[in-house]
């Protein structure tokens, strides 16, 4: 039995290696060289004395912009879905819109905050004279909301879903007010799908680039539009490398940061 | 153990299978030879039409590939692997693939069409006696502005204009660090292929300034904002400003007279090639004249060619905005090979002008 569990690994193992192993290494290794293929620490030394500090705070901030206004509207609209009848069926038309390709998704967005696009149209309806929606800071998040919404509401979904409503109506009939019962049991249940949420939103919030040129004009820089810049046009992969570096350091941060514990709630 | 067994199986034929493919799509793209031509090209920049024209003529089949960017391009045919048999670089890239041997020298006998092409636009800095590469089209950079929703003085004669007041909120730059930088140069009288890091700083501080009027940097989709008038001015290339006043009659485009970037795209046979002789046919054929005005009519962009000149509209190359006459071509200035390291300095500047922008 034991020879079996551990032949069923290989497959697995040699996966990890070639795709998760091998191309971090890869990155590691690059952001080392300089152009001309020779050791040096001067990427990293770019990256701390140059613009990139500010491009990762930058980065970092609209991240958790984006982050914190998915989880806004997701928690409440996660939490209703558990009280209809057809949840499964609503939890379904949330999720469709994530099957259409991001990049089409974008573009349908050009058009609808465009002047001649419906929400001016609205606008002009209340009497206002229609504004440039997009290239806003306002568009930016508000499109990379939209994208990320499905991905929060799912697993908050499922955790309110599993949760035992018998403790709902316990902490109710011991005097706990709705919002105690919310603060004190609802919440702590579910930290675990808010915090999975969260991983699936702020990482890849943090590395989102076509959309910052597309919907924010480019006035908003994320290390993953430097990362683009340096590959394709400064053709520098090793200063691209060592952006992606920094970026796979604080990915692993956020996931430590929102990392699951395995022992049950605090009392 | 016999579920273990059955994933291990279909792993590996999957695998087999997806070997087998890779082998298949290798062969299908390499399939170069006698009676096939790979053209390598921008997307939208050839009349199809002239493509079965050229297949009716000489018997050849040709593949027709694009692509979006220089670097793309010469991405690819580094690596080899795909039998590009023509490619169309612009000059810095065609430069840099001298330098790395990546072209085949042409053979000019075989080309008896060549003396169709203006002699302005041969014998050229990037590439001496035409050994390397033969004129396929040229083009600007400038403005292209609608002039009904700006003040009337502000014609983009001058560079100048961009920074006026009224263009708050109003001005598109394209997405390219070479245009914006050298924008930024010739607006303060610097030639657009500076390498003193002076002017770049101060070139960069007096783009920063233009903060206010920015609205957005973006590539090839300001052209329906500009057409559906969502966007006023736009900072971008003449054969685009072309496109875009084909559709919107209202638009017009102004090469600011401090200078401007003066560029061209040229045929060349990348070291990929397999079938050279069909490669100097298509090359001949593209320079026949009325092959060349069909295709500048087509395309929008300027054509080097002045057999096909005098085929194509009178309106057309009189038009000084876009066949600017050689004099005004004085203050226009060819991209040069600015060496990677170089290449990125601009770039920094360029994050650091966007970084800036609110």
């Amino acid at each position: 039995m034991k020879f079996k569990s551990k032949a069923a690994l290989i497959p697995y193992l040699f996966w990890i290696a070639l795709f998760v192993i091998a191309p971090i290494g890869l990155i590691a290794y690059y952001s080392l060289l300089d152009l001309n293929g020779d050791f040096t620490l001067a990427n990293y030394k770019n990256f701390f004395t140059s613009a990139y500090l500010t491009m990762t705070l930058t980065s970092f901030w609209y991240a958790f912009l984006i982050t914190f206004f998915t989880l806004l509207i997701s928690y409440p609209t996660a939490y209703f879905l558990t009280k209809t009848k057809h949840k499964q069926l609503w939890l379904m038309l949330i999720i469709i819109p994530s099957w259409i390709n991001l990049l089409l998704k974008t573009y349908a967005f050009i058009g609808i905050f465009g002047l001649s696009g419906p929400v001016n149209a609205m606008i002009e309806v209340f009497g206002f004279d229609p504004t440039q929606i997009l290239f806003t800071d306002f568009s930016f998040i508000f499109v990379a909301v939209y994208i990320f919404i499905p991905f929060m509401i799912i697993p908050i979904f499922n955790a309110l879903d599993e949760m035992n409503p018998s403790l709902i109506y316990a902490a109710r009939d011991l005097g706990a007010s709705a919002f105690t019962t919310f603060r004190r049991v609802i919440f702590p249940l579910t930290i675990e799908g808010v915090k999975s949420g969260i991983q699936v939103t702020f990482i890849p919030a943090l590395s989102l680039f076509m959309i910052t040129r597309l919907i924010a004009g480019n006035k908003v820089i994320t290390l993953g539009t430097a990362i683009e810049q340096q590959f394709l046009v400064a053709q520098n992969w090793g200063m691209g490398s060592t952006i992606a570096v920094f970026l796979i350091l604080i990915m692993f941060a956020s996931m430590l940061f929102t990392r699951t514990k395995k022992k049950g709630g605090r009392a | 153990m016999k579920s273990l067994i059955n994933v291990t199986i279909s792993i590996l034929v999957v695998c087999g299978l997806l070997w087998f493919a890779t082998i298949k799509l290798d062969a299908s793209s390499s399939a170069g030879g006698e009676g096939i031509l790979t053209v390598y090209n921008w997307g939208e920049y050839i009349d199809p039409e002239l493509i079965t024209q050229f297949e009716e003529e000489t018997g050849i089949t040709v593949i027709y590939e694009t692509f979006d960017s220089n670097e793309a391009m010469l991405t690819k045919v580094r690596q080899g692997g795909s039998a590009y048999d023509i490619a169309v670089p612009s000059e810095y890239t065609i430069e840099t693939m001298v330098e790395e041997d990546l072209l085949y020298e042409i053979d000019h006998a075989k080309l008896p069409n060549l003396q169709n092409i203006d002699s302005y636009y041969l014998d050229l800095p990037f590439d001496p006696k035409n050994k390397y590469s033969i004129p396929y089209f040229w083009g600007t950079v400038g403005v292209v502005f609608n002039p009904n929703d700006i003040p009337e003085h502000l014609t983009f004669e001058t560079w100048e204009h961009l920074w006026d007041p009224a263009l708050k909120d109003k001005v598109f730059l394209v997405d390219g660090s070479r245009e914006v930088m050298g924008m930024g140069l010739n607006s303060l009288g610097y030639s657009l292929n500076s390498r003193d890091d002076a002017e770049l700083r101060e070139a960069t501080e007096r783009l920063k300034s233009l903060n206010g009027n920015v609205k957005a940097i973006i590539g090839d989709e300001v052209t329906p904002l500009m057409i559906n008038n969502e966007a006023t001015v736009a900072v971008t290339f003449s054969g685009q400003a072309a496109d875009m006043m084909w559709e919107n009659e209202e638009l017009d485009f102004a090469v600011p007279q401090e200078g401007s970037n003066l560029w061209f795209d040229n045929m060349v046979i990348p070291k990929t090639a397999q079938n050279i002789e069909g490669a100097h046919q298509f090359i001949n054929f593209m320079l026949d004249a009325e092959v060349a005005a069909q295709n500048a009519d087509y395309v929008g962009y300027s054509t080097p060619n002045s057999a096909a000149m005098e085929l194509l509209d009178e309106e057309v190359v009189t038009d000084e905005r876009f066949y600017p006459p050689v004099e005004m071509r004085d203050n226009l200035e060819v991209y040069e090979n600015l060496g990677l390291e170089m290449l990125g300095t601009y770039n920094e500047y360029f994050l650091e002008f966007k970084m800036s922008l609110q």
